[in-house]
């Protein structure tokens, strides 16, 4: 790349960036998994509690715009996290999160509401009589959840979640706003420092542009493996 | 909990929601044109029509939204900056004391984002449609335009509706971005008066419930249409209740 | 990067009059810097902060003992991200002014330079509110230049940018017609590259206190007067033993430190 275009040494920042936008989009993905697991199985509980939560998690984060939940993350909710935890301690408390964890905390949460969807959709996916019939060999719960529910619900969303992780990694770009290094914001002070914004904002859309091609191509063989058990009608 | 910044500056967020809305409703019709003849050129045996509509909607959907704005504003600066001569032949035409504003760059981008994923969901619409309604227009002798305006259109605009509301609510969110580029949206006003306020948290609580209480709006109004729609598929007319407001808002 | 993830989820409660303890060990200082203002401070191709704010800080440290950090955040939250303890200290020409002191203190000025607009080569302008109605001026949001510009430009059309170099591009554009804001960073860090040859620095300098305060300052939180005292110590040690001078002549073949203060 450095071959025909002069990038005046700030190209391997793009590269760096690309790892960023990996590790930080894995990481939110984790989060966001396990946040949608549990929002789902808060809209599916009996508990009135639980699907209140989980409603409102859902409807707010879906409600809000990604850039301001951010900023009101990254700035508001520090800072008045600290101001009661040093109420209640009475000592001068700091909570360091750093972009790349207030990145993957925020992302994760906020596709956690996504992903809740999936996998309510999922779980709801499963015949019904195959956990009466589940329940009536005596299964627990828990045993349920792992030998029937879960196998099943998996590869009914997958689709989903991957569709969950194509936004989810184009939406990582955000976290330039808070500082993250990763690949736009290296992209963007590269582009001011040596003025070419458009060939580094260029090469920066290509290389989201391959994340995307490499997810998908990965997403094909992922539900490949996951449905290799099922008959084609 | 300081709320004056707020209360003193009400006419401010008012309008920087009417910045919002308006590039909201503007860049969905326009993307709504655009990406009609995105899905029928995607849908078409041609090579020459389906290939670059195929890219197109690879790349916008493929790439942040952040980027494509950053490129299109900042990258054809660099082309004026460049190009003295450029920006002199466009204000020989007259059109220099727009096009140096911000805001048809964001109308642009919005607008070419949403056509992008428009199109794909006016295509699923259109593959939706029944094979045997097609059949039967083209058995009735109608030509391939006017099949098109009273059969197809509007029957996948109907089976795309559902997803493309979420595409709207998507469009209207997504605007929040045009605060970079300097616009003075919802978005912009707050960042404006943080910034000498530094009530970061109770405007960013306060916006955030504006662009909730905007999202569901949308979605409730699209609903109501959706209903109206659907007229024909109800059991009898009346019985059927309203619909409620959907908590459902599906991924992009 | 990644290592640092699950080390500083971790919520750890320090307090902050740890440094009164008897620990021989040398204090950890943060220091938030912008990165995107040059000369005084700015991101070099190897990813590290470079300027004149970045030489003064590790100056300071040096002469207060500190062991320091450098934090890059972007202007517009700066003082939040201050506040949130996302660092201890902002040294990135932050003016010293009425309105941020209600919110954090601020050490002595460390540099002062004038503001100042920059326009396309060739123009002229009359600098009155009236004279400035319909034009277009652009800045960096959440600057004392925003503020001035509000104040005694309401009837101009004005565009606030997240970064100084993004308000430059798009006067190189031609999209903006004047920029407010330090005239050394305009001079030394836009008109002396090759796509400043646009535009030349106009207009008088402005200095009002009202707007544009005593100088540039380190700012630091409220209830932190230890920090405060240590770096004005450590200000007045190497403004008096030459360290300031040789630092600033590295930069600029003026004296950025403006009149002695009193």
């Amino acid at each position: 790349m450095e071959g025909f275009i002069d990038l005046k040494g700030y190209g391997w920042t793009l590269w760096a960036g690309v790892a960023i936008t990996i590790e930080v989009g894995i990481c939110a993905a984790i989060v966001a998994v396990i946040m949608g697991l549990l929002g789902a199985w808060g809209k599916l509980s009996k508990s009135p509690v639980a699907r209140t939560i989980a409603n409102t998690y859902t409807v707010i984060v879906r409600g809000v715009p990604e850039l301001v939940l951010i900023l009101l993350c990254y700035y508001g909710l520090t800072i008045l996290l600290q101001r009661v935890l040093s109420l209640i301690s009475g000592e001068d408390v700091r909570i360091d999160i750093n972009p790349f964890s207030a990145g993957v905390i925020t992302i994760g949460i906020i596709y956690g509401a996504f992903a809740t969807e999936v996998f309510r959709g999922a779980f709801l996916a499963v015949p019904k009589g195959q956990i009466e019939a589940a329940r009536a060999i005596g299964m627990s719960r828990i045993l349920i959840f792992r030998r029937v529910l879960m196998p099943q619900a998996w590869r009914f969303a997958l689709p989903g979640l991957g569709n969950v992780w194509l936004v989810l990694t184009k939406a990582t770009s955000l976290m330039s706003v808070i500082q993250l290094s990763e690949l736009l914001r290296n992209a963007d002070v590269a582009a001011r420092a040596v003025h070419m914004p458009f060939t580094f904002y260029f090469l920066a859309s290509l290389f989201y542009l391959g994340i995307t091609i490499l997810s998908m191509l990965g997403q094909q063989r992922v539900e490949a493996w996951a449905n290799r058990g099922v008959r084609r009608a | 909990m300081d709320t004056s910044v707020i209360t003193n500056n009400i006419d401010r967020f008012v309008s920087g929601t009417l910045l919002t809305l308006q590039l909201t409703a503007v860049s969905v019709l326009l993307g709504l044109c655009l990406a009609l003849l995105l899905a029928l050129a995607r849908i078409s045996p041609r090579r020459f029509l389906w290939m670059p509509a195929y890219a197109y909607i690879f790349y916008f959907r493929g790439t942040p939204l952040l980027v494509q704005i950053f490129l299109f504003y900042y990258g054809i600066g660099q082309y004026f900056a460049d190009h003295p001569d450029i920006r002199a032949y466009l204000q020989d035409l007259g059109l220099w004391t727009y096009l140096r504003n911000p805001y048809p760059f964001a109308l642009l981008t919005l607008s070419l984002n949403t056509a992008a994923y428009g199109a794909e969901i006016i295509r699923g619409g259109i593959l939706g449609i029944p094979h045997g309604e097609i059949e039967a227009a083209r058995a009735y002798g109608m030509s391939r335009l006017l099949m098109l305006r009273r059969i197809i259109l509007p029957r996948a605009f109907r089976i795309a509706l559902p997803a493309y509301t979420n595409d709207v609510v998507f469009t209207f969110q997504a605007t929040s971005l045009v605060s970079i580029i300097t616009l003075m949206d919802l978005t912009g006003i707050a960042r404006v008066l943080i910034s000498r306020s530094f009530a970061a948290f109770e405007i960013w609580i306060f916006v955030g419930a504006i662009y909730c209480a905007i999202s569901y709006a949308i979605l409730y109004g699209f609903q109501l249409l959706e209903f109206r729609w659907s007229g024909h598929l109800r059991d009898r007319p009346g019985t059927a209740a309203k619909p409620a407001v959907a908590t459902t808002v599906l991924v992009r | 990067m990644k290592k640092q993830f699950f080390a500083t989820i971790v919520v750890s409660a320090m307090l902050a009059l740890a440094a009164g303890s008897a620990s021989a060990e040398m204090k950890k200082v943060k220091i938030g810097t912008e990165g995107a203002y040059p000369p005084f401070n700015s991101i070099d191709p190897s990813g590290k902060v470079v300027g004149f704010d970045i030489d003064i800080a590790n100056a300071l440290c040096k002469a207060a003992n500190f062991e320091c950090e450098f934090v890059v955040q972007d202007w517009d939250g700066m003082i939040p991200a201050l506040q949130a303890k996302k660092f201890d200290a902002i040294i990135a020409q932050m003016s010293i002014t009425d309105e941020r002191k209600k919110v954090v203190d601020f050490t002595e000025k460390y540099s002062k330079t004038p503001a100042k607009f920059m326009a396309p080569k060739g123009q002229k302008f009359d600098f009155s509110a009236d004279g400035l109605a319909g034009k277009v001026l652009g800045t960096q949001r959440a600057t004392i230049h925003e503020n001035f510009m509000r104040d005694n430009f309401p009837k101009s059309d004005i565009r606030v940018y997240a970064t100084q170099d993004e308000a430059n591009a798009d006067l190189a554009a031609g999209r903006l017609d004047l920029v407010l804001a330090d005239s050394v960073a305009l001079k030394e860090g836009f008109l002396k590259t090759t796509d400043g040859a646009c535009c030349e620095l106009v207009g008088p300098p402005y200095t009002d206190p009202k707007w544009f305060g005593d100088g540039a300052g380190i700012a630091i939180r409220k209830g932190e007067a230890d920090l405060v005292d240590a770096f004005n110590a450590a200000i007045k040690k190497i403004r008096d033993d030459g360290t300031y001078k040789k630092i600033n002549a590295q930069y600029f073949d003026f004296d950025v430190y403006g009149e002695p203060a009193m």
